[in-house]
């Protein structure tokens, strides 16, 4: 039977697999916008964190995928069970773009606009949400979208420790050498990773400040 | 004789300085013994050229910047003493690049110091529109984003966004530098008479020796951080000072025929 044949007659465990996909994404990137987009705001206050937090940043996103979840699993409760590992490893995979994105996207609004609106004795709460983060908001939309796409792809790996998701079924697949069971797997991954894309960007260009 | 309290000056340094602060070491000073006072009511210009110090004095008096040493007073109250906040927005300024926020519409720019104020809502709108016809825009421009005006409509609803609060004093950084010859001489003629209306304190930074003769009631000369002189145009046209002169040969220069 062909690949569409194959996803119809399992369309049960191919919808249960792609919505634990779409909850470990999901989650874990809430997690990294919860914490990314604060820390990035902070750095653009305090200067001297810049290298710590980007540098740190940086560091896990070195960290191969696999590895990562191989550290976490001997960690207490995280390591417990296997999709909060796999949340907490893609939601500190996700933080880069997003402590990146919101920096670079406060520290490109217009410096004379930012001028302007101090001296005429905005505060600084004012200025960050009335005028820094409306202005930066398209860059900032870009690095979720970043940060999703990675994740959905991240995901896949998930599987190789148990959490769900659509990479049971390539992995199941690679294991059977069936290349149908594979791309069961890797198809509705791809198109997720698409759609993410898609409509994160139009997203990101209704936002951006024209 | 005491002075009454009008008769103070509205903006007083006394041996002012500023020095970069480059992480805790020694910066480079941008502003040495500066000692100058401005009358209310007057425009003082700051001329000079780049480096000379004139936007350093003049991001003093809003604290953009902090003195090193010196006292600075503004409405008799040195600025240590006053609130950051409170002192600004009793501060209009308009600089060069203008500085309108892109995602709001003219009438949101104009409102800004009043809505922060929380002034009620019909207030600012009168307000604004009250502007609008100040600065000669029409007022139809109010629910226009930035983007669609001129550069010369720009800084007129700078202007009018920094005259928004009422504020007794004006900062302004070159404002009309960016703009063409001939829009700049529009702004500069319609500041003459607003200031004859308004009878603002302004403090104006230009390069500019033609800009400083017709602006200002006292000319504020500087260069390398110090000042030289400070004297009416009139006196400025006949002074001996060897900057007063460059200035006069440098731009009496003939047009290429």
């Amino acid at each position: 039977m062909n690949l569409w044949q194959f996803m119809l007659q399992n369309h049960t465990e191919v919808l249960e697999l792609t919505l634990e996909h779409m909850k470990l994404v999901g989650i874990s990137t809430l997690l990294a916008v919860l914490v990314g987009i604060p820390l990035g705001i902070l750095i653009t206050r305090w200067p001297s964190l810049n290298t710590p937090v980007l540098g740190g940043a940086n560091i896990i996103q070195t960290i191969p995928s696999l590895a990562l979840f191989g550290f976490l699993l001997p960690a207490p409760w995280i390591g417990a069970r296997a999709d909060r590992l796999a949340i907490l490893a893609l939601a500190l995979y996700a933080l880069l773009p997003l402590i990146r994105n919101t920096y670079a996207g406060i520290q490109g609004v217009d410096r004379a606009i930012v001028e302007a609106g101090r001296g005429m004795g905005m505060t600084d709460r004012q200025l960050l949400f009335q005028v820094e983060l409306p202005l930066a908001l398209g860059v900032i939309i870009a690095g979720v979208r970043v940060a999703t796409v990675i994740s959905v792809g991240l995901a896949t790996i998930a599987a190789a420790i148990g959490a769900g998701g659509l990479g049971e079924y390539i992995f199941r697949g690679l294991a059977m050498v069936n290349n149908q069971v594979i791309l069961a797997g890797a198809i509705p991954a791809a198109a997720m990773a698409l759609l993410a894309d898609v409509s994160l960007g139009w997203l990101e260009k209704r936002l951006s400040p024209r | 004789m005491t002075d009454a309290p009008d008769n103070r000056p509205a903006i007083e340094f006394r041996h002012v300085s500023y020095r970069v602060n480059n992480h805790g070491n020694v910066g480079r000073e941008l502003l040495h013994d500066l000692s100058l006072e401005v009358q209310r009511g007057e425009t003082l210009v700051l001329l000079g050229r780049s480096g000379s110090g004139k936007t350093t004095t003049l991001k003093l008096i809003n604290l953009l910047l902090t003195p090193s040493g010196g006292e600075l007073r503004v409405e008799a109250r040195p600025v240590r003493d006053w609130d950051v906040i409170r002192l600004r927005r009793m501060i209009g300024y308009v600089i060069q690049e203008v500085g309108l926020f892109p995602h709001f519409t003219v009438e949101r720019n104009i409102g800004l110091v009043p809505k922060i104020e929380n002034w009620p809502a019909d207030r600012i709108h009168t307000r604004v529109h009250e502007l609008l016809q100040l600065v000669g825009l029409d007022p139809e421009i109010a629910s226009r984003h930035p983007r669609e005006l001129s550069g010369g409509q720009r800084q007129r609803v700078g202007v009018a966004r920094a005259l928004a609060a009422d504020p007794p004093i004006l900062l302004m950084d070159e404002p009309f530098g960016a703009l063409d010859l001939i829009t700049r001489a529009e702004l500069q003629r319609e500041f003459l008479a607003l200031q004859q209306r308004l009878r603002k304190t302004v403090v104006f930074v230009t390069h500019d020796f033609r800009e400083a003769l017709l602006l200002g009631t006292r000319i504020a000369l500087m260069e390398a951080g110090r000042l030289l002189s400070v004297q009416t145009p009139g006196e400025f046209l006949v002074s001996t000072e060897p900057l007063a002169a460059a200035y006069r040969e440098a731009f009496s220069a003939p047009l290429r025929t």
